[in-house]
């Protein structure tokens, strides 16, 4: 497999009236050709801006890249001039957006949303463009696409719209989608057929996806790994067996047990158990571990001082002053992921 | 089905009007033959009451005035013995259409490019410059504006007649004075649109497709920034074909404008329906081509569906 994006340290802040918001402080992870990455976390903790950073989509006038890279194909890709980005966005790397029903211009047609990416990015004919819109549409599970073709988004459903966007995201067979929260303002079983389209859509295709979700239990369905982000930083990442069986994390902990619990063969809900208190402020983040004010098994140490990242396999890693070699007792917490 | 029906209430609503007027008009006090009572013999005068039916009950010449208006006869002038009051519409309107429509162009075209512009420059310095000169524009009246337009571009520089009517020349001054508030609120309004619109969620769509940034204001973001604004005009209509009058009389228009002042202080009661009825028509159909062209550029709103 080999190395389609990597993200290395990326830091971006928006300007506001209050002061500079630290979205994404120091964010690292990478997906591989045919790979599908699941990114978590709670809501507000930078995962829409980094996949914004990554298409450079960021609004110029608030945002600031502080620092890092993201590489594709070997190549640096933040900061590329216009003319370039362009070129990439919506032809090697694919956005589907994380509200269905605002992301599709009102007033115009939907064939001619799709149609015109397909127009941007290659010197198809006019019929050929047309013919590939409706191969779309029947691709992303659209029934009676030349009549659809003709239709405004105000006349399809959620979970139609939501299709019209995976389609136009695949119109020029990007080799990364990035879904962020694909499935978060649909209803629950049009949720279930997102998930299996874009699932499929992966098998058939070969395309890496990654897929932005607050929700593990999504994330066990469809990814290979996983990338934990609490307060701007990935704070654990893995396969999704070691994030799911070993996680090293308390906050990944607490976010297992706060989804109905992932088990083969097992049909019982186990309790939800929500994770207490909230995210810290952004504007002034603190220097230590972003998780200390709401994590049990927080010391001295984690107050004054940000974790590094430890590795536990060469594909898992934490940042958790408790997998430190001096850390008291490893085993305890380690059963604590497991039952509580 | 939608039209018939839009077109079957315009008809009641002039209807409405012309009776409003008729009975608003009565109410008032003031004889048209006020001027001629001492001068003239009562018999003369009674004579010409019975000529414009003005001796007849109220309810009478009520009826007999919605019969001509039937037939599209507006009637006779009191005031003038030569012309009757579809002649006189007829003379004075076609300057006050130039002018109005004219004004109405120049506030439109200009008013949303700057518009445009603004909100793309978002707080730069074509932000601000656009949006002082439209508060300049809103708070200057038309008839101070006027005079000074006169003053630097007819005396001062010589560019444009001074006043009166006839070549095309003529016409821009008064364009001018009259298209400048109206072009700042459209400016003002096209901004505040347009911001909204480049916010949205279909924008960053269109943005992650890879498309150039003209591309993505002109089909995504115009469009879409227009359909507020397109309920404007109706409003905008009206202001100009008002605000023509004193336009007219400053730069001496031979406008449709005169006529209808005039007639209410002569108490010309054919003269004050007739234009009553004639303005309130042009203003009925102008908000009807608005709500037709609305929904031509809103797919969300059907011509089948009712009203708003
Ligand atoms: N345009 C912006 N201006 C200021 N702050 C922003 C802006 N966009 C995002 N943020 C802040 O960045 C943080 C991360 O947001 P986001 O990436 O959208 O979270 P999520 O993980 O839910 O997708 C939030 O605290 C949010 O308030
Ligand atoms: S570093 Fe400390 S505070 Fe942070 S998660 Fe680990 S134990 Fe908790
Ligand atoms: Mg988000």
């Amino acid at each position: 497999m080999s190395r389609l994006l990597e993200v290395n340290d990326l830091k971006v802040s928006f300007k506001t009236y209050g002061g500079e918001v630290k979205a994404v402080r120091g964010v690292d992870f990478h997906i591989d050709q045919g790979e599908v990455l699941a990114i978590v976390g709670e809501s507000g903790c930078g995962k829409s801006v980094t996949a914004q950073s990554i298409m450079g989509l960021l609004p110029k006038k608030v945002s600031m890249i502080k620092g890092g890279s993201v590489t594709f194909n070997g190549e640096e890709i933040l900061g590329l001039p216009k003319k370039k980005m362009q070129k990439l966005k919506g032809s090697e790397i694919g956005l589907i957006s994380q509200d269905p029903m605002t992301s599709l211009n009102p007033t115009m047609r939907i064939g001619s949303q799709i149609a015109e990416a397909i127009k941007k990015h290659t010197n198809y004919s006019k019929s050929q463009v047309y013919a590939r819109v409706i191969e779309l549409l029947h691709l992303v599970g659209i029934p009676n696409p030349e009549k659809r073709y003709k239709q405004y988004p105000h006349e399809l459903s959620g979970g139609m719209r939501q299709r019209v966007l995976i389609a136009m995201a695949l119109s020029c067979e990007p080799k990364l989608l990035i879904a962020d929260e694909p499935t978060t303002a649909l209803d629950v079983t049009i949720q279930a057929q997102i998930l299996d389209l874009l699932k499929d859509i992966q098998k058939r295709l070969d395309t890496s996806i990654i897929l932005i979700t607050h929700d593990l239990g999504v994330v066990a369905e469809v990814a290979q790994r996983v990338a934990v982000m609490y307060a701007g930083v990935v704070i654990e990442s893995g396969e999704v067996e070691e994030i799911f069986e070993a996680p090293k994390h308390p906050y990944t902990w607490g976010l297992l047990h706060s989804v109905p619990k992932y088990e083969k063969g097992n049909h019982e809900k186990s309790r939800l158990v929500p994770i207490e208190g909230s995210p810290p402020d952004l504007f002034a983040p603190p220097v230590g571990c972003p998780f200390a004010a709401r994590c049990e098994y927080a010391m001295e140490i984690c107050v004054d001082q940000m974790p590094d990242v430890t590795k536990s396999s060469p594909t898992h890693s934490a940042r958790c002053w408790l997998n430190d070699s001096q850390a008291p007792s490893v085993k305890d917490f380690v059963a604590a992921g497991g039952e509580r | 089905m939608y039209i018939v029906k839009r077109i079957l209430t315009m008809l009641l609503t002039i209807w409405v009007i012309t009776t409003l007027t008729f009975i608003i008009m009565h109410s008032i006090p003031g004889d048209p033959f006020a001027s001629d009572a001492d001068v003239l013999p009562e018999e003369v005068l009674a004579n010409m009451r019975a000529k414009f039916n003005l001796d007849e009950p109220l309810p009478v010449q009520y009826v007999l005035y919605l019969k001509d208006l039937a037939q599209f006869d507006l009637g006779p002038s009191i005031q003038s013995e030569t012309r009757d009051v579809n002649t006189l519409i007829a003379d004075g309107f076609p300057a006050s259409a130039v002018l109005g429509l004219q004004s109405l162009v120049i506030a439109l075209v200009f008013g949303l490019l700057l518009g445009i512009i603004a909100a793309l420059n978002h707080n730069g310095i074509l932000d601000y410059a656009s949006m002082g000169f439209a508060i300049l524009g809103i708070s200057i009246p038309s008839f101070i504006l006027a005079p000074l337009l006169i003053n630097y571009f007819a005396v001062d520089w010589g560019m444009f007649p001074v006043a009166s009517w006839g070549t095309w020349q003529h016409t821009i001054l008064p364009s001018v004075a009259l298209a400048t508030a109206p072009l700042a609120i459209v400016a003002r309004f096209m901004r505040s649109s347009m911001l909204e619109v480049m916010n949205q969620n279909y924008i960053k769509t269109a943005d992650a497709k890879g498309l150039a940034i003209t591309g993505i204001v002109i089909k995504h973001g115009i469009r879409n920034a227009l359909i507020p604004v397109i309920s404007f005009i109706g409003p905008l209509a009206a202001f100009l074909l008002t605000g023509t009058f004193v336009i007219e009389k400053i730069f001496a228009i031979p406008g449709i404008g005169k006529y209808f002042v005039d007639s209410i202080f002569n108490r010309d009661f054919p003269v004050i329906l007739g234009t009553t009825i004639f303005f309130s028509t042009i203003l009925i159909v102008t908000l009807f081509l608005v709500d037709i062209s609305y929904r031509i550029v809103d797919p969300r709103i059907k011509l089948s569906s009712k009203g708003e």
